[in-house]
């Protein structure tokens, strides 16, 4: 029989050799980075791609990919409760307010020392990735705005389909000339409805309620079917010029006629010369939360996805352009989106514009999107709806700031010193 | 207190102890801390800073909140009565003794098994403008009176007027009365039917008997649907904030309590402002249960007193 004192020995010897074996048997396992990502479908699919191409590259690290639904909400709460993912896909408009409130990692540092510099990236793409001069993200795939229309309908109306109208004015006078009511009043087909699909608060309306009359438009916007639906009035042609994004291509491939005719050109403005070609770029960006267990294997997998090759195929994966200057030509000519060079070129363009970079930007997009329901059903003057907005919003902006300088000088000091 | 008692309280305390510890826990502490957090600037993301009042003020003097409180008073003023109504007539019909009086029981019950996404995105269709069902069974009564009449009625667009838009909802909710109509079944079985024959022998009708006998009778079940009615109306959130696709509905008419909290909370980072609002629901569903309980001392009558 052993003694207690004799088992007490084996017990501590193998306690012992446990604690001398685990960290080797840990120092060959890969370190695993969580990767939480909004997307789903093809998009979740090309990033999928991506995340399989770097794990089989090396063997430090790997990346567990999952695609995670109202992802701004749980990262909220996953960053507060101390259990964030170490790299997250956000977007840009995302960046205020969690960098304020000290929810990210600073990148300038990581990024210097990656030899990643502005000069590669387009410069909006740049400027919606910094926040309050410091670096806080950077890209995966971008999307921007122009005006996208259904020539066939242009055809019919008479109009050359290609020729778009150039100025607001010339816009109208399409919107009239393509505009159609049927036998029973209602409106059968508009050249351009500023309210569809109801995304960008921003676009002028108020002389909609008076031209079209305000009852008429609620019963032609309540006809149209979801957006991403063969049902989208853009497909089923009952309007006929949309203020669209570069993921179009996506949803005309998936939902709309198989001979769809459709044309892309930089959204009319008023001043073209001084304005230049105007159109609202975001990005889907790629984070590192406050809390992230493995911050530098996260960056590391983030500057792979932001090198030439996978950016690319990620890009192409996605029918996306690409947020780096550098593009090969193989990538134009494999992309399947015919109107892809367009957009580029509005994305480079002088006019390209950001949503405000403010971390009050939700409370004032639902505010401006109460303020033209308001204009547009002839509820209220733009002015006086405009000016609600302003002094409500102007009260939050203050409120935010006075936030902000509340803590801004430590946190400025420790990103700096990160 | 004698030893043996003192052992039956500490035993009892023992046996209670997991369902305290569950309630002060999950329950009490949240509480208390979330009123703590209605004093404080919060963004969840960063430490709370202890402001006093002010989102309190704040919230008195914000036009949206008040649009959100009148908003929630015209559903609830028109929500639940209309709903306690239609449960209680449906009740008093599905109690009569006809054939097939289980079938129609279960079919009255159906709808309200419909999980609430589902139902939201059903009579977003149903009222839809241009194509619901909804408007297409009003066209015919509308054209018939247009034709003799040589007027231009048309059926409201119901969600995206925000004349309408409320009373879209009301119609919906309506559809999910099957709940108070067990409860009151539940409730009209109970009548003892003796009452009911020495009325008859007194010669009583159907109105008299129902307004003497089964409402007297019945009205504790009343009550207890008023308040749970109550208590839903000002949570109403998951129907509006669907069919509205996540948002507060034409010129804000289907922002209610609920909704606008959310969105503090979870869409413009203000947990502290959430917090706030979370009070104020709390003490305005306070005073009303308070109220009905106050007014049922003369009304409601219940057979063990």
């Amino acid at each position: 029989m052993f003694s207690l004192r004799h088992w007490s020995l084996h017990l501590l010897t193998m306690v012992c050799a446990l604690a001398l074996l685990v960290p080797r048997l840990h120092a060959g396992q890969p370190v695993v980075i969580r990767y939480w990502e909004k997307w789903t479908g093809f998009e979740a699919d090309a990033m999928r791609e991506i995340v399989d191409d770097f794990n089989s590259s090396q063997s430090r690290i790997f990346v567990e990919y999952s695609s995670v639904s109202q992802i701004d909400r749980r990262l909220t709460l996953a960053i507060a409760g101390g259990v964030p993912p170490d790299v997250a896909g956000i977007w840009a408009y995302n960046i205020p307010v969690y960098s304020e409130n000290n929810a990210l990692m600073p990148l300038r540092s990581p990024a210097n020392e990656a030899g990643i510099r502005e000069e590669d990236y387009l410069p909006i793409i740049w400027k919606l990735c910094s926040h309050r001069e410091q670096l806080w993200a950077l890209p995966s795939t971008p999307g921007n705005t122009a005006l996208i229309y259904n020539k066939k309908l242009f055809r019919e109306a008479g109009l050359d389909p290609e020729r778009p109208p150039r100025s607001i004015a010339e816009l109208e006078e399409f919107n009239q000339k393509i505009f159609k009511r049927s036998a029973n009043g209602r409106i059968e087909r508009i050249g351009h409805l500023p309210e569809e699909p109801g995304w960008w608060n921003t676009l002028w309306v108020q002389s909609y309620p008076d031209r079209f009359g305000a009852e008429n438009l609620l019963g032609l916007r309540d006809g149209f079917g979801n957006f991403a639906s063969p049902q989208n009035p853009f497909f089923t042609g009952r309007v006929a010029m949309v203020m669209q994004g570069v993921w179009i291509y996506n949803y005309i491939q998936n939902y709309a006629p198989a001979d769809f005719e459709w044309g892309v050109a930089p959204f009319p403005t008023n001043d073209r010369e001084k304005l230049g070609d105007i159109s609202v770029v975001e990005c889907d960006v790629l984070v590192i939360p406050t809390g992230a267990k493995h911050p530098r294997e996260a960056f590391e997998f983030i500057t792979y996805v932001n090198s030439q090759k996978p950016m690319e195929k990620l890009c192409l994966g996605q029918r996306k352009f690409s947020p780096l200057r550098a593009c090969s030509d193989e990538f134009f000519q494999k992309h399947p989106n015919p109107h892809i060079r367009t957009f580029l070129d509005l994305a480079k363009s002088p006019g390209a514009i950001a949503f405000p970079r403010v971390a009050v930007w939700n409370a004032i997009n639902a505010d401006m999107r109460n303020a033209v329901n308001l204009i547009w059903t002839g509820k209220a003057s733009a002015d006086a709806a405009l000016h609600a907005v302003q002094e409500r919003q102007q009260k939050a902006l203050t409120r935010s700031e006075a936030r902000w300088e509340r803590v801004k000088e430590p946190l400025q000091k420790s990103w700096n010193s990160q | 207190m004698n030893p043996s008692e003192r052992r039956n309280l500490r035993n009892g305390l023992l046996f209670i102890l997991p369902w305290v510890i569950g309630f002060v826990t999950f329950c009490v502490y949240p509480v208390l801390k979330s009123f703590y957090l209605s004093l404080c600037d919060y963004s969840i993301l960063s430490p709370a800073v202890f402001t006093g009042w002010q989102n309190y003020v704040e919230l008195a003097g914000d036009e949206v909140f008040w649009t959100a409180v009148s908003n929630t008073l015209f559903f609830a003023v028109f929500a639940i009565p209309l709903g306690l109504l239609l449960s209680l007539a449906l009740a008093v019909l599905l109690n009569a003794n006809v054939r097939g009086r289980g079938v129609f029981r279960t079919i009255f019950f159906l709808p309200s098994l419909v999980p609430m996404v589902c139902l939201a995105v059903l009579w977003q269709w149903m009222l839809n403008g241009d194509v619901g069902l909804v408007n297409d069974a009003l066209r015919i009564p509308l054209n018939a009176i247009n034709s003799l009449l040589g007027s231009d009625l048309r059926p409201p667009n119901w969600l995206s007027d925000a004349r309408y838009a409320k009373w879209g909802l009301i119609f919906t909710m309506l559809w999910g009365v099957g709940n108070s109509v067990v409860i009151f079944l539940a409730g009209l079985q109970d009548v003892p039917v003796h009452l009911y024959e020495s009325a008859e022998m007194d010669g009583a009708n159907f109105r008299q008997k129902l307004w003497h006998i089964t409402l007297p009778t019945i009205s504790p079940v009343i009550h207890f649907n008023l308040i749970m009615g109550l208590i839903g109306c000002f949570q109403v959130f998951a129907v509006p904030y669907v069919m509205t696709g996540g948002g507060e509905g034409p010129g804000r008419s289907l922002l209610f309590l609920a909704t606008y909290l959310y969105q503090n909370a979870f869409e413009f980072w203000n947990m502290g402002y959430a917090c706030a609002i979370g009070f104020v629901m709390f003490l305005i569903i306070l005073t009303l249960t308070l109220l009905a309980n106050k007014l049922s001392e003369r009304h409601v009558f219940y057979a063990g007193k």
